[in-house]
């Protein structure tokens, strides 16, 4: 069960380099364009280990291209730089949102992307993780 | 040096990685089959509640605190393990793990570029920032050492989960507070054994004679005592050795008196043991079966059933071992009785290509190495038991309790935790 879906990378396919000097006869001219195969773990994932999946309820964050359904890749060992989309933690449920902190006014703020939300304004006394940040959004369109 | 990494409160930590909201508050993790507790997180650890409790005893207790049980999630855990481990071997090159939630390290030489505290608090950091599971820290020059020097880093706060023992003064400190039953290796015996010769601490064990040691405890206590003082006696364990015998056994989620759904549990268990047999590239000669009714129910009657079967040719074929394993329950199943455990274990175990042939084999082993490989690649591709064995069952009546299970949140695309847009 364990391999079903966990982010590794043995799934991965790698499709060696043709090597048509041992080849008698005219090598192929399309050899020198021959590429490895795209493996999408590699493409979508820079740190294997602190990379986690999450499934997107509601949206809050639907002009930033997040829907009701979409899945997540979060990167929890990602620096959180301004306006970064992140995966929180704030009074008991995962919520996401563009993080702005505020050291001065020992504020941070989840700001919605979406007309009908309104910004969340976090104090200091209030449960609160910032629990990863959003890399990539996987959405099913088939 | 060595350094030795261990999670703190592992089981209690990764529930927590999912779900914050239980920071802070008791949670007990219980056994297979929901039967006792086998891990408490701080909280429930200053409750009093005690490690190996049954839970079905202490359950109203529990409740009474707000302590929240959790079933075993080995999958999640087994994942959140990994993934700290990988971690942690980016550190260093050499890297023994040593249980679910401990590594030893080898940082020899590390001390030159200065700082191991500093390392240690990067470890730290770096583990909690990919895995959210916190980990403390022991340096030290022997294994051993380093065990006592991470409890240190565990038990005081001021320590900030990095514990150093870098000189012979730091280490003479730290044997001074450390009672003899809390180091590594030291069983019931020996401390009751050393109390008796007036040693409480590690220190008062550092200063006993040698010979004493050596004639009263063994080679075994002898080494502990130099390593103690600061002598490597125990270097780290890089490969790990072939297994000697492989064992799949559950208790089952209720009694069960049927034969045919025993035998079910019991080709799973039987499926399972040929897998890793094949992963190791091994084959075993020797297949037992166990079948037990609940020795603490006294008041049932009670039946404890093993059979051993001698292979011919030793194999690592699922149809092969099943077929053996329920050959054997045919052979001690009794009716009557309220079973509550059985198992399969395969021991006589040899590499593959070491292989006996046998004269009057009539079994056609190529053909089943290529059902077995079809299986073997059809489960890593799509999932395992996508196919198996028709006696493995679907309904799985004999499966585990476990009711109070949390989620695989990092391994199934179907437990992802929901992040609320709302």
């Amino acid at each position: 069960m364990i391999n079903l879906y966990t982010i590794d990378y043995s799934t991965s396919k790698l499709i060696p380099f043709s090597e048509n000097q041992l080849v008698c006869g005219f090598p192929s001219p399309a050899t020198d364009y021959l590429d490895l195969s795209i493996d999408l773990n590699k493409e979508l994932i820079s740190n294997v280990n602190a990379t986690f999946c999450g499934r997107v309820k509601g949206n809050s964050m639907i002009d930033a291209g997040l829907e009701d359904g979409d899945v997540l890749i979060i990167d929890r060992s990602k620096p959180l730089k301004n306006n970064s989309i992140a995966v929180c933690y704030l009074d008991g449920e995962f919520t996401v949102k563009r993080v702005k902190v505020f050291k001065s006014k020992k504020e941070v703020h989840l700001l919605p992307s979406n007309k009908n939300f309104e910004t969340i304004i976090v104090k200091e006394d209030q449960e609160f993780i910032i629990w990863g940040v959003v890399v990539y959004t996987i959405k099913k369109n088939y | 040096m060595y350094a030795l990494i261990d999670c703190n409160n592992f089981y209690a930590s990764c529930e927590r990685v999912f779900n914050p909201s239980l920071n802070g508050k008791p949670i007990v993790i219980l056994s297979n089959n929901d039967g006792c507790i086998i891990a408490r997180s701080n909280e429930a650890k200053e409750l009093g509640i005690d490690m190996g409790g049954a839970y079905y005893m202490i359950e109203k207790d529990l409740k009474k605190h707000n302590v929240i049980a959790f079933s075993s999630n080995y999958t999640l855990y087994g994942d959140l393990s990994q993934r700290v481990m990988n971690t942690l071997a980016e550190f260093t090159p050499e890297i023994e793990v040593y249980s679910i939630d401990e590594s030893f390290l080898n940082f020899e030489g590390f001390e030159l570029i200065g700082g191991l505290n500093n390392i240690g608090k990067n470890i730290k950091a770096t583990v909690f920032r990919n895995t959210g599971i916190p980990v403390s820290v022991g340096f030290a020059p022997t294994k051993t050492l380093a065990k006592l020097a991470n409890r240190i880093a565990k038990k005081n706060k001021s320590y900030n989960g990095v514990c150093v023992l870098d000189s012979n003064e730091k280490i003479m400190d730290s044997l001074r507070i450390i009672k003899i039953g809390d180091v590594w290796g030291v069983g019931r015996q020996f401390e009751a054994l050393l109390n008796n010769n007036n040693v409480y601490t590690a220190y008062d064990f550092i200063n006993l004679p040698e010979d004493w040691v050596k004639s009263n405890l063994s080679v075994v206590g002898l080494r502990m005592q130099k390593e103690l003082k600061g002598i490597k006696c125990i270097s780290l364990e890089l490969t790990t050795d072939a297994k000697k015998n492989i064992c799949t056994s559950r208790s089952f989620g209720r009694y069960l008196t049927d034969k045919s759904i025993i035998g079910e549990a019991m080709s799973n268990f039987a499926s399972r043991c040929a897998l890793k047999l094949r992963k190791d590239k091994t084959v075993c000669s020797v297949i037992q079966i166990i079948l037990y009714t609940n020795r603490f129910k006294l008041d049932q009657p009670q039946y404890f059933a093993n059979k051993t079967i001698h292979l011919d040719v030793p194999t690592n074929n699922t149809i092969e071992i099943i077929n053996y394993a329920l050959k054997a329950l045919d052979l001690v199943y009794r009716d009557g009785y309220r079973y509550m455990k059985c198992g399969v274990i395969v021991s006589g175990i040899v590499p593959e290509n070491r292989i006996q042939q046998n004269m009057f084999d009539n079994i056609d082993r190529s053909k089943h190495s290529k059902v077995n490989n079809i299986l073997d690649t059809l489960n890593n591709r799509y999932g395992a038991d996508v196919l198996k064995v028709g006696s493995l069952g679907v309904a799985k009546q004999w499966n585990l309790k476990a009711e109070k299970l949390s989620k695989c949140y990092s391994t199934r695309w179907n437990d992802l935790i929901t992040i609320i847009a709302m």
